[in-house]
């Protein structure tokens, strides 16, 4: 366990570093540049006009759409890493089992397609 | 107290000194690719590209970085100031910190962890955070807009880049990327796994929203996407971690499928070449590529990015890892 935790030290202590890189760099214009905010200077840039309404509207739903569909195939990307590294020692049987629960995403993923889920005009 | 020195200062400094010796490299490439790629797009167009600061223009990236420094730090008012200012601080301590795991040569990498394949897939994911924090914070439309185009097509091309990676690991047999690259000692992955290869760079030009799946970014629409309302520092260090983002997916192709520190081939003059040296063509070579396809394609509609992603690349990878691994477990290729 513990050698485990010190392998990834350095990519802690590199957070540590790129996190204290941005600081600075955002810190120091803050610091060097003059600052003098003005009314107009800061609001919501809209060609030119006054902004017509709230930014935050609603927008398509076909975004949350694609991001359900990028939940299920994101998991079970990650299902397929380990199954890749031990297919050596699962061999056939590990194949065909894997090869199953593909063929059940995949009717799924036919089901969404024609469902018209995939659909952007 | 020398048990402190020997035991855990000294470790520390040293580490210290690895990240410094990869991040400044690091981020004078990414100043000089941002040279290279007003160069190269000059040269394809028969400009000159700047030649005005220095000699040949090779000051330019250092006096553009200057004048961002001196420009002043714009809050918009109706900003969450907190989120917009966190924004670009998530996308460039993203595009660094997977550097990480990048092996330069045997045993030349910071963070030598077994499952490094996982870690750049874990980081590369995180990337979308900066940009919807900065789409959600900015409170104005063109952000918001570019902000959810940029999102789903992420996480659109995400998905076949996964499964790209799921056959590169089925012919390597680790997760560990040392590993990979000693895998491709005999044979780049990019040989077998040809139109993975191809599917995994058009995919990493939909990752870092780069022509033609600039959609996020399109001027003549959008203005300038998620970071319409940035400026100074806060937009320099977006730009910086998009750049830094092409050079690490230019690594990560390097190491995936160009066998990263090896040579081409196992004979004198190629051997001579240090590893470092040979892994840096290889990255160079990608970014030119990218460049290129800069230079030449026009941009894509949404529809067909979206269609590309989900109707061709999804189904494709997903029946080439079934292939690849039915050809591997058939044949007993597979690695021990």
């Amino acid at each position: 366990m513990e050698s485990l935790l010190i392998e990834y030290l350095p990519i802690l202590i590199f957070f540590g570093i790129a996190i204290g890189l941005a600081l600075a760099m955002v810190g120091a214009s803050y610091v060097v540049a003059r600052q003098s905010p003005d009314p107009e200077k800061d609001s919501a840039y809209e060609c030119g006009f006054e902004a017509f309404d709230d930014a935050r509207s609603r927008f398509d739903v076909r975004f949350y759409l694609v991001s359900i569909l990028f939940i299920i195939f994101d998991l079970e990307v990650a299902f397929l890493f380990p199954w890749a590294v031990s297919l050596s020692e699962i061999g056939v049987f590990g194949f065909w089992s894997m090869v199953v629960f593909l063929g059940i995403l995949t009717i799924g993923f036919i089901y969404e397609w024609k469902k018209g889920a995939l659909e952007w005009e | 107290m020398a048990d402190l020195w020997t035991g855990y200062l000294w470790p520390a400094i040293f580490i210290v000194l690895q990240i410094v010796a990869i991040l400044v490299p690091l981020l004078i490439a990414v100043a000089y690719l941002t040279y290279a790629e007003r160069k190269v797009i000059a040269g394809m167009q028969l400009r000159r590209g700047p030649n005005v600061v220095g000699p040949f223009g090779l000051l330019q990236p250092l006096a553009d970085g200057i004048k961002l420094l001196f420009k002043e730090t714009i809050l918009p008012a109706g900003s969450n100031r907190i989120v917009f200012v966190l924004a670009p601080m998530v996308t460039f301590v993203l595009a660094l910190v997977a550097w990480a795991v990048i092996p330069f040569g045997p045993n030349q990498v910071i963070a030598d962890i077994n499952v490094g394949v996982l870690y750049l897939f874990a980081i590369s994911s995180l990337g979308v955070y900066g940009i919807i924090m900065a789409g959600w914070a900015s409170n104005s439309k063109y952000p918001f807009l570019g902000a959810c185009r940029s999102a789903a097509q992420m996480v659109s091309y995400e998905v076949s880049m996964g499964f790209v990676i799921v056959s590169v690991v089925l012919c390597a047999g680790t997760l560990n990327l040392t590993g990979i690259v000693e895998a491709q000692q005999n044979l780049w992955f990019a040989i077998p796994l040809l139109p993975m290869f191809v599917i995994f760079f058009i995919s990493i030009l939909a990752e870092t929203n780069r022509t033609p799946f600039d959609l996020p970014e399109g001027e003549s629409e959008l203005v300038a996407g998620y970071f319409v309302e940035y400026s100074s520092m806060t937009f320099a260090l977006f730009f910086l971690g998009e750049y830094a983002n092409m050079i690490l997916l230019s690594a990560i192709t390097a190491v995936l499928f160009l066998g990263g520190w090896m040579p081409p081939l196992w004979i004198p003059p190629f051997t001579w070449v240090p590893g470092e040296i040979w892994l840096a063509l290889k990255i160079a070579a990608v970014l030119f590529v990218f460049i290129w396809v800069r230079a030449t394609l026009p941009r894509y509609r949404y529809d067909q990015l979206m269609r590309l992603g989900w109707k061709v690349f999804l189904p494709v990878s997903l029946g080439w890892v079934v292939l690849t691994a039915g050809v591997l477990v058939t044949f007993d290729l597979l690695p021990q």
